[in-house]
C-alpha cells in the first residue's frame, strides 16, 4: 500500500482567549489516501473547523499548532511561506461553508475563477477563460460564459457554492477540503451539491474531508469517518463498520439527533442534553461524560485512550462501548 | 443605474436650495446695514434710505431672497462695491491657485497615507503599525500653522531648497509655480495622510478577517494580489468618502496656508471680504464653495457604484 496522501500526526491546535489558553484542536492522529473520502463529525465548536485551517495552513495568527501535518511527502506546518503558497489552490483546495460570505463580492466570478487558474496553471487569459467556462459547465451552472461578467450577488446561494467548487476544482487538486459544504444551503439544494462534489472526486480520483454536523451526509459518501468532539477524535471507522456497530456513546447520540422524517407530528427532537464543555477548562475524564447516559464513575475521572475494536481500523475513545444489545432506535 | 445617477441628482436639489437660503440668510442677518458700511460714516440719513431703495434692503426678507436666487440662477451672483468685480470674476481669478493646492495636498496626502494604511493592516499589531499609528496622532495633534513654518524653516531657510512664499501661475512659469506650491501642499497633506490611513487601515483590517481573503489565500494567491485586488477595493468605500470631504474643505482654500504662503487663493478671497465687509463677494463665495461641496459628494456616491457592484445594482 502506497503512504497516505495525508498525515495528520498528533496535531493540537491552541488558541489564546481573555479566559486562557483554549485548546480547539486536542492531538488529533488522522490519515486519508489518494482518491478517497474521510467524512469528520461533529457538534458545532467541537474543533473540525480548526482543524481543517490547521491542513491549510489558514489558523488565526495567534493560535498556535503543534504536531506534524504531512501532505505530499512534506509538513504543511514546516514549509516556507512561498512554497505553501504554489501549493494551496493547486494540489490543496477548500470550499468554505458560506457561499454567501467566501466570494469577494467587488470581483466578476470570471476574475475569481481565471485568478486561480493563472496563478497555477501556465495558461493565458484566452485558455484560462475557455477553462473556467468548461469549470463552470461541470458544475452544472447554465450559460457559462454570460455567468463570467457576473457578479456574486447576481447569483444564488447554490450557484455560488458551485461557483466555489468550481474555483477549487480548477487546478485538478489532490486534496479537497470541503467544510460544511451544504451547511447554509436550502434542503433541496443539499443534495444535489454533495452528489456534485462525489461525482467529481470520483471523476478527478481526488482525495476529499467532508466535514459536516450530519452523520446522515457522510454515511453514502466517505469511505472512513472520523467523530471528532471537544477537539478529539472519539471514534473513527470505514463507514459500513461505523454505522453497523458504533462503540463510542456520542456517535450514537448524533445519529439519533438526526430528525426522522417518521416520527409522529409533535414528537419532541431527540438533542443531546447539555452542551460541550468549556474548552479553557478542560476535564479530567471523558469530555463527554457530563452528558452521556453510560457514564459510569471511572468516567469522570480519567480520559479514555482511542483504543481498537475488533474490526480493524476501528478506534474509539471510551471505558463502556455501546453494547448491541443496549442501542436506542435498533 | 441610470436610474441611480437621476436619483441621487434628484435628491440634489432639496440641499442645493437650502445651501442657498443659508448662504443668504448668513450675510443678511449680519450686524450692520449694508448702506451704511458703503457710504460710511458720514452719510446722511437720506443719502442712505436712498441707497437702500437701490439697493432693495427696504424690501421684506423673503422678497430679497427669492429676487437673489433668481439673479443667481441667471448666473448673476452680484458685483463688490469695492472693487467693481463680479462674484463670478474674482472666484474664476482665485480658484486656479485653492484648486492647485487642493489637487496636490490630496495627493500628496494619499500618497502618503494610502500605502502606509496597507502596509499597517497587513501587519496590524506589528512594530510598523505601531509606530505609523503613533505617527499619524502625532501629525494629527499639529496645528497647520507650527507644521507650515517648521516646514518653512527647514525647506526654504536651512536648506534654501524651496521658496518660502510667493505664487505665479502655472501657465507662465510651470516650474517655478510647483515649487510655490511644495511647501502648502505638504503642510495641508502632513494634515489629511492620518485621517487616509487611519480610516483605511481600520477598513482593511475589517476586510482581510472576511471570509473571502480567506479563500484568497486557500486559493494560493500573491500576498501583494490579496491586498491590492481583494481586499483595498471592498475596503475603500470610507476612504473615498473621507477623500470627499477633504476635496470639499480644500475646495473652500484653507485660510491659514494661504495667508502663511501668500498664495492668492479662495482663502484669501474670503478674508478680504470679511474684513472689507464685502457681503456680497462673502455670499457669492460661500454660495459656490457650498455647490461645489455638493457635487464632490455626488461623485462620491458616484465612485461608491464604481467601487461595489451592490450598489450599482441596486442591492445593498
Amino acid at each position: 500500500m502506497s503512504a497516505p496522501l495525508l498525515t495528520i500526526a498528533d496535531v493540537a491546535v491552541e488558541l489564546p482567549t481573555p479566559r486562557g489558553s483554549l485548546r480547539a484542536v486536542d492531538h488529533v492522529d488522522l490519515s486519508l489516501e489518494a482518491g478517497r473520502t474521510l467524512g469528520i463529525v461533529g457538534e458545532s465548536g467541537c474543533g473540525k473547523t480548526m482543524l481543517s485551517r490547521a491542513v491549510l495552513q489558514l489558523l488565526p495568527k495567534r493560535a498556535k499548532l503543534t504536531g506534524r501535518v504531512m501532505f505530499d511527502g512534506q509538513d504543511l506546518a514546516q514549509l516556507a511561506p512561498e512554497r505553501l503558497r504554489r501549493l494551496r489552490g493547486r494540489d490543496l483546495a477548500v470550499v468554505f461553508q458560506d457561499p454567501m460570505t467566501s466570494l469577494n463580492p467587488v470581483l466578476t466570478i470570471g476574475t475569481q475563477l481565471m485568478e486561480t487558474i493563472q496563478e497555477h496553471l501556465e495558461l493565458d487569459a484566452p485558455e484560462a477563460r475557455k477553462r473556467s467556462i468548461e469549470l463552470l459547465a461541470a458544475v452544472g451552472i447554465p450559460a457559462p460564459d454570460q455567468r463570467l461578467a457576473q457578479y456574486p450577488h447576481q447569483c444564488s446561494g447554490g450557484m455560488r457554492q458551485r461557483i466555489a467548487i468550481a474555483i477549487a476544482l480548477s487546478c485538478e487538486p489532490k486534496l479537497l477540503i470541503a467544510d460544511e459544504p451544504t451547511t447554509a444551503l436550502d434542503v433541496t439544494i443539499q443534495a444535489q451539491i454533495l452528489d456534485l462534489l462525489a461525482r467529481e472526486q470520483r471523476r478527478r480520483h481526488m482525495a476529499m474531508i467532508l466535514i459536516t454536523h450530519d452523520l446522515g451526509v457522510v454515511a453514502g459518501r466517505a469511505d472512513e469517518v472520523a467523530v471528532m468532539y471537544a477537539g478529539r477524535v472519539v471514534e473513527r471507522a470505514p463507514t459500513q463498520a461505523l454505522f453497523k456497530r458504533m462503540h463510542m456513546p456520542y456517535t450514537e447520540a448524533l445519529l439519533a439527533a438526526i430528525p426522522k422524517l417518521d416520527a409522529a407530528p409533535h414528537t419532541p427532537l431527540p438533542a443531546i442534553s447539555g452542551r460541550p464543555p468549556d474548552p479553557t477548562r478542560p476535564l479530567r475524564g471523558c469530555s463527554f461524560a457530563p452528558r452521556c447516559r453510560y457514564a459510569a464513575s471511572d468516567c469522570h475521572h480519567a480520559k479514555p485512550a482511542l483504543t481498537s475494536a475488533e474490526i480493524p481500523g476501528h478506534l474509539y475513545a471510551c471505558f463502556h462501548p455501546i453494547q448491541m444489545t443496549e442501542r436506542v432506535g435498533a | 443605474m441610470l436610474n441611480f445617477v437621476v436619483r441621487r441628482l434628484l435628491a440634489m436639489l432639496p440641499v442645493l436650495l437650502a445651501v442657498s437660503l443659508l448662504t443668504f440668510l448668513i450675510a443678511s442677518l449680519l450686524p450692520g446695514d449694508l448702506a451704511l458700511v458703503i457710504l460710511g460714516d458720514q452719510a446722511t440719513p437720506e443719502n442712505v434710505a436712498a441707497l437702500r431703495r437701490d439697493m432693495g434692503l427696504d424690501q421684506p426678507l423673503w422678497w430679497r431672497y427669492l429676487s437673489w436666487l433668481g439673479h443667481v440662477l441667471q448666473g448673476d451672483l452680484g458685483r463688490s462695491f469695492r472693487t467693481g468685480q463680479t462674484v463670478l470674476q474674482a472666484v474664476a481669478e482665485r480658484i486656479p491657485v485653492s484648486l492647485q493646492l487642493m489637487l496636490m495636498a490630496e495627493f500628496i496626502g494619499l500618497l502618503i497615507g494610502v500605502p502606509v494604511a496597507i502596509a499597517c493592516a497587513a501587519r496590524a499589531g506589528g512594530a510598523f503599525d505601531r509606530f505609523m499609528t503613533g505617527s499619524a496622532f502625532a501629525m494629527l495633534s499639529m496645528p497647520s500653522f507650527l507644521v507650515a513654518i517648521l516646514l518653512i524653516y527647514l525647506f526654504a531657510v536651512e536648506l534654501h531648497w524651496l521658496p518660502a512664499t510667493g505664487y505665479v501661475p502655472f501657465t507662465e512659469q510651470p516650474l517655478a509655480n510647483l515649487r510655490f506650491f511644495v511647501l502648502p501642499a505638504l503642510t495641508l497633506a502632513l494634515a489629511e495622510w492620518p485621517g487616509i490611513m487611519r480610516v483605511l487601515r481600520s477598513d482593511m483590517i475589517a476586510t482581510l478577517q472576511e471570509d473571502y481573503i480567506a479563500l484568497a489565500k486557500a486559493k494560493g494567491l500573491k500576498p501583494s494580489r490579496i491586498l491590492f485586488v481583494h481586499a483595498l477595493k471592498p475596503s475603500s468605500l470610507t476612504l473615498v468618502t473621507v477623500t470627499g470631504i477633504n476635496i470639499g474643505r480644500l475646495l473652500g482654500g484653507t485660510l491659514i496656508v494661504e495667508s502663511i504662503f501668500a498664495l492668492p487663493g479662495i482663502g484669501r478671497l474670503l478674508v478680504a471680504a470679511i474684513y472689507t465687509r464685502d457681503l456680497v463677494i462673502l455670499q457669492g463665495v460661500v454660495l459656490l464653495v457650498a455647490c461645489g461641496f455638493v457635487i464632490v459628494n455626488f461623485i462620491v456616491d458616484m465612485l461608491y457604484a464604481v467601487l461595489d457592484p451592490r450598489i450599482r445594482h441596486g442591492h445593498a
